[in-house]
């Protein structure tokens, strides 16, 4: 690293520092991802109301820490519960109906779910910045002259949490398996004596539970909750497309890639890319799935859509 | 074989069949199938000259050219989607590049009405042209992310490249030329009358909402629009039978986004700006949403829900301080209220999507052909 510094205009421990920053939020955007993937994986289905699902979520950390005073990481637990009976009312009030239906139509229901759920919540708690408050803001844990925030840390820790939990529940729990056994082949899976109506609920819900997480990790910090978050929350497409859209651990890795990207490009673009105008971070991740779309169209680690005739 | 399409039925040689009968694909192609598609016909010219000179205020029309730009936008998106199946979520961007090119060349270079509008549809196949590919490669789900990226990329753009638009503070259009031979539609003087500006607003844009409708329903029912609708229905049969993947879907691509920058250009002549956040998500969203409300792949069914989409967005905007909507709605930050205008107009929109998409998933459309056939039929019921 302090090899590379003295090419690029910026020093070693700046460098480091940046790095860290682009894994932790990479591991943000790594959050949502796995909430679209988890979705896709069972039902086939981009849920474009998952940045409802992460706003929701932020709010109501909010509202359980700061309203009604309970303590942070009961806040977080409750949020999460909370996200996850709102990911299961909705799939039984609307998204039930639309199994089998073609992408487009249930494409477009979650985005009219995610255009109510989010004016929703400017409605409740109002279109200005909040702060909530979080007991990580402002602490800094210090290892070799790099300062590492401790939210950065909580973020990195919950998607490592996160991501093990979905490989061991997939791999070693029966509702996992069975989650994976509709994914493969609904009619099949059914035959098996697997009900589809219990596994698409839990998929939806445990989106719900993931995204509130998300959404409560992007919340941290100073006046960082508001509205805006669920459209954040479409800055992980990258990370989930450049990862495959069924795979955990790429949802992961995509995240992890785009964060660095961003982070990276925020940092050098000042000096190196000025033509490509102000804050390209914000394009870069686009332009990164562009590219590594035209070269594998199915991701990074995304199974092949096979055509038979 | 006659290759040409007849627009209007037999009927001209006499003995003339009791209902007009459907002998023949030519028949079945027809645009006005029967006297009643003629009627219609006339009454809608006789509404586009009657609207805007007697009845409806400078703010109606304003309206009724929203409407109509909105109309020309959503006739190109359903030509992609409706058509061809291929979704899109970067419809807005196509709509601001046409509008920057109205800023740009019309305003800023004073090019004539009659040169840069078709250079702003020329733009449109081109950068059509050039997306299309991508649907070749990447199917379904990937392709809708590829054309949201497509939306935070023309942002970007726009923002960026300060000599064309004007940066982030957008760009004014002024004296732009908006005369079509020797009709200027920047106030029409037209035998002796003199039109305000909203009049003359009013006849260019239904004008090409009728040239746009017209082109569109040709289009589909040509060879290209078959093999687009193929395309639509399973496009590993079409590619079997022989249709040219590559060619339809760029193709449809390239229709697409042309009638979008004429959309864009006519919005931008109209409310006489261009900004980069008025090209985002939303709009895309509410073209979309046109679509599923108005019937996809139907090209009248673009025209009923631009009518419905923007006519609802009128309403409430009207009635934001009426009794029954103003304990819901705020309308400023003293007022007591749930929501501000914008807020409910989106919650509307997407209780719109998904009841249409649960209950009516053909759209408006569907209604007008089930009251058809049931008049048709009558008093069967099959």
């Amino acid at each position: 690293m302090s090899a590379l510094a003295p090419v690029l205009a910026v020093t070693g421990t700046e460098l480091v520092q940046n790095l860290i920053g682009g894994l932790a939020l990479g591991s943000k955007y790594a959050l949502i991802a796995l909430g679209f993937v988890v979705v896709f994986r069972a039902t086939g289905v981009i849920n474009f109301a998952n940045g409802a699902f992460v706003l929701v979520g932020a709010y109501m950390t909010y509202q359980f820490f700061q309203t009604w005073e309970l303590n942070f990481y009961l806040a977080i637990v409750l949020s999460m519960i909370f996200g996850f009976l709102l990911g299961i009312v909705l799939e039984a009030i609307v998204l039930r109906r639309l199994v089998g239906e073609a992408p487009f139509t249930v494409i477009m229901v979650t985005i009219g779910l995610l255009f109510i759920l989010d004016n929703l919540v400017t409605a409740i708690w109002g279109a200005s910045n909040l702060n909530l408050g979080d007991p990580w803001t402002g602490s800094v844990v210090e290892v070799a002259g790099v300062q590492v925030p401790h939210r950065d840390l909580w973020a990195m820790g919950f998607t490592g949490v996160v991501l093990c939990g979905f490989l061991l529940f997939f791999r070693y729990s029966s509702m996992g398996l069975a989650m994976r056994a509709t994914a493969m082949d609904p009619e099949a899976a059914l035959a098996q004596g697997i009900s589809a109506r219990t596994v698409y609920r839990v998929t939806w819900g445990i989106a719900g539970l993931v995204a509130a997480l998300a959404g409560t990790t992007f919340a941290t910090g100073t006046g960082n909750l508001q509205p805006g978050l669920g459209l954040l929350a479409l800055a992980a497409f990258p990370a989930m497309i450049l990862g495959g859209m069924d795979s955990p651990l790429g949802a992961v890795l995509g995240g992890l890639i785009i964060g660095l990207v961003q982070q990276l490009t925020q940092l050098l673009a000042p000096e190196y890319m000025e033509w490509a105008g102000r804050s390209p971070e914000i394009v870069v991740p686009y332009v990164v799935m562009i590219v590594i779309l035209l070269v594998r169209p199915y991701g990074l680690f995304g199974t092949p859509e096979v055509r038979r005739v | 074989m006659r290759t040409l399409l007849t627009p209007f039925g037999r009927g001209r040689s006499g003995g003339r069949p009791s209902r007009n009968l459907v002998l023949d694909y030519r028949d079945d192609l027809r645009i006005f199938p029967d006297r009643w598609a003629r009627v219609g016909l006339l009454l809608l010219a006789f509404l586009y000259i009657y609207l805007p000179t007697q009845q409806v205020s400078d703010a109606g029309l304003r309206t009724l050219s929203t409407i109509g730009v909105f109309a020309i936008g959503a006739i190109g998106l359903n030509l992609l989607t409706g058509y061809t199946g291929q979704v899109s979520l970067g419809h807005a961007f196509f709509i601001g590049v046409g509008s920057y090119t109205a800023a740009y060349l019309g305003a800023e270079m004073g090019w004539p009405f009659l040169v840069y509008v078709p250079a702003a549809a020329l733009i449109g196949v081109g950068l059509g042209v050039v997306i299309g590919p991508f649907a070749l490669r990447l199917r379904g789900h990937y392709l809708v992310i590829v054309t949201l990226g497509l939306i935070f990329l023309g942002r970007h753009i726009f923002n960026n490249w300060t000599s064309v638009t004007g940066g982030n503070r957008g760009t004014q259009i002024r004296g732009a030329d908006m005369s079509v031979g020797p009709l200027d539609f920047s106030g029409l003087e037209l035998f002796g009358t003199t039109y305000s500006r909203e009049q003359s607003m009013f006849f260019l844009v239904w004008a090409m909402v009728a040239i746009a409708a017209l082109l569109a329903k040709n289009l589909v029912r040509s060879r290209m629009g078959r093999a687009m609708q193929a395309v639509r229905d399973r496009d590993l049969s079409a590619e079997i039978i022989g249709v040219d993947l590559a060619r339809t879907k760029v193709g449809a691509f390239a229709w697409s986004s042309a009638f979008a920058c004429v959309a864009g250009v006519l919005s931008a002549l109209q409310i006489r700006f261009a900004g980069p956040d008025d090209f985002g998500l939303f709009l895309s969203i509410t073209y979309v949403a046109i679509i599923i409300i108005g019937g996809v792949g139907t090209i009248f069914g673009a025209i009923v829900g631009s009518i419905f989409v923007v006519g609802s967005e009128e309403l409430i905007n009207e009635n934001s301080r009426s009794d029954w909507l103003g304990p819901l709605v705020s309308t400023g930050p003293t007022d007591s209220g749930w929501l501000s205008v914008g807020e409910l107009n989106a919650v509307l929109f997407g209780a719109f999507i998904v009841g249409f998409l649960l209950f009516e998933p053909r759209g408006l459309a569907a209604l007008w052909f089930r009251a058809k056939a049931w008049f048709l039929t009558w008093p069967f019921s099959y």
